[in-house]
């Protein structure tokens, strides 16, 4: 009931372009920005904020076997906890499926654009490399967790150094070489939703509980389509789909700046 | 051999490090504070009183607290922190809770839930001290009724010294015995709502800690103060403004990079 009155009032807003908090349709909370090693315990952590949004992503790297079928290759993980913190309707316990949506849709945006170079994190081919854990958090969620996550998540890596190995082999984590992690790619996450027949960007919460359809389009560096996510109930033609990618790549340049 | 100098650099082995304080950090939260101590980081959040589910869990006489404490996958000076809690971070959410009960009045709340989340993104020792610091500014600001705030440090003992405040270096010194001690302090009464101790302390060792717990936390209590008092700045009434120009300063926040560099070099 009170989704179809916030859903009613969004969409005659939106008939006018005007959005619940004086937005335009494809305009961004402000500000966009991004802070780097907010934790000093990871290998590379960061803090993005859109708006009141604020998610942090944190990486830990250690040592592990690589895949038989990529034995010279590091390995790729995201997680996402939805931290009851951030958001009076999560809680605690294990992820559930919005977590476990959100850590896919980031994960796929990183390992499809190829944006790390995971053949310089082999250490002995077979047997030992890099394996680079990616943990979102968000802090405040004040709505569009999955640009605010993607961002975050490219930015923390971004800022990770990989930590000294001991003698023994094992990993020395307090201290951190000058080595970066290799990056070769900046993957941008943007999704679009649509409500009520018009396309907009960086819902807040209220929108987000009204949203008919959300395409979360993740770019490279020069405009490569690198995944996509449909989400919500509705079904989308294929021209809406096309106008939600240029939606996305537009805008993607907005989000590349604050990096 | 003797514990001479402090391994962070501190000047007295009673001095605490930086302490910075934030509170409405969290917008979405009824109640939120960001706490810091050295390079430990503390957010925490409140929600409710809000209904309390399964429903067997309310107590119609009065209104329930319950801790939840987390260290994010990132916070642990070593491997990756499992995420989705373990038996000591259970156990940490209970003591918290408990070190916290004894000021906050739920008794006009029958039925429901005051939820308090800790989530740590950094931590280098006195993690749920710096938790409890954070949840009492956290409740204060959600304006749940209140006795007094909860100040907390853990004290303890490095080889022949008490000290205040151990970091990770102090709690794993191995040329001498150590004993760590996390104490919450209502800072009115001087009564003590958390004790904990891991280590190996003289009775009287002990008593000087628990005396010397109760000094610190009063320093840590005035910076909670000013925190709130800050954000509720335009709520105040002139007697209180003048009061505030007459609070003890907050610790000096600078520090970090030079302790950075420490940090590197160990």
């Amino acid at each position: 009931m009170l989704n179809k009155e916030i859903k009613n009032h969004v969409a005659d807003l939106l008939k006018k372009e005007v959005r619940l908090d004086g937005r335009k349709p494809l305009e961004y909370r402000q500000p966009i920005t991004v802070k780097y090693r907010i934790a000093d315990t990871s290998e590379g952590s960061a803090e993005v904020q859109i708006g009141e949004t604020i998610v942090q992503a944190g990486v830990k790297l250690s040592i592990g076997t690589p895949y038989p079928d990529t034995p010279d290759e590091g390995c790729l993980m995201v997680g996402a906890e939805l931290l009851p913190m951030s958001n009076p309707e999560f809680e605690s316990g294990p992820p559930g499926i919005l977590a476990i949506e959100l850590g896919r849709v980031v994960d796929r945006g990183i390992r499809e654009s190829k944006a790390i170079d995971t053949k310089k994190l082999c250490i002995t081919p077979g047997e030992k490399v890099w394996m680079v854990s990616i943990d979102i958090c968000p802090i405040n969620d004040a709505g569009n967790l999955f640009d605010a996550s993607a961002l975050a998540a490219l930015a923390a890596l971004k800022d990770t150094k990989l930590p000294k190995i001991n003698e023994d082999g094992s990993v020395s984590y307090m201290e951190l070489t000058d080595e970066m992690l290799p990056i070769k790619k900046h993957p941008i996450g943007i999704t679009v939703i649509k409500i009520a027949n018009k396309f907009i960007v960086d819902p807040t919460t209220e929108e987000e509980t009204a949203i008919d359809s959300r395409l979360t389009v993740t770019l490279d560096d020069d405009g490569t389509i690198v995944s996509l996510q449909k989400g919500g109930e509705e079904a989308l033609t294929v021209d809406e789909i096309m106008e939600m990618v240029d939606i996305a790549t537009e805008k993607s340049e907005e989000l590349r700046k604050a990096l | 051999m003797s514990y001479d100098k402090r391994l962070d650099g501190r000047k007295s082995f009673e001095d605490l490090r930086p302490i910075e304080a934030k509170t409405g950090v969290v917008k979405r939260a009824d109640g939120s504070a960001m706490f810091r101590i050295g390079r430990t980081m503390a957010y925490a959040t409140v929600y409710g009183p809000r209904d309390l589910y399964p429903k067997f869990l309310q107590n119609p006489s009065t209104g329930i607290l319950r801790c939840n404490y987390n260290m994010m996958p990132y916070s642990g000076r070593g491997e990756r922190v499992k995420p989705g809690g373990n038996r000591r971070a259970k156990e940490i959410s209970m003591v918290m809770e408990k070190a916290l009960l004894p000021v906050v009045d739920l008794s006009q709340f029958p039925n429901s839930v005051v939820d308090v989340f800790v989530e740590l993104p950094q931590t280098d020792a006195g993690s749920r001290c710096a938790g409890i610091c954070a949840a009492s500014i956290a409740l204060a600001d959600a304006g749940i009724p209140m006795k007094d705030l909860v100040s907390a440090v853990s004290v303890g003992r490095v080889d022949d010294k008490i000290v205040a405040d151990l970091d990770y270096q102090e709690e794993a010194y191995e040329n001498g015995p150590v004993a760590d001690i996390p104490v919450a302090v209502i800072p009115n009464s001087g009564k003590i709502s958390l004790l904990q101790m891991d280590g190996e302390i003289s009775k009287e060792d002990l008593r000087k800690c628990l005396e010397l717990a109760k000094k610190v936390c009063l320093q840590i209590y005035e910076v909670q103060k000013q925190t709130l008092k800050e954000k509720y700045t335009g709520f105040e009434s002139g007697a209180d403004e003048n009061e505030k120009f007459s609070e003890p300063e907050v610790p000096e926040q600078s520090g970090s990079e030079e302790m950075k560099g420490d940090y590197n070099a160990q």
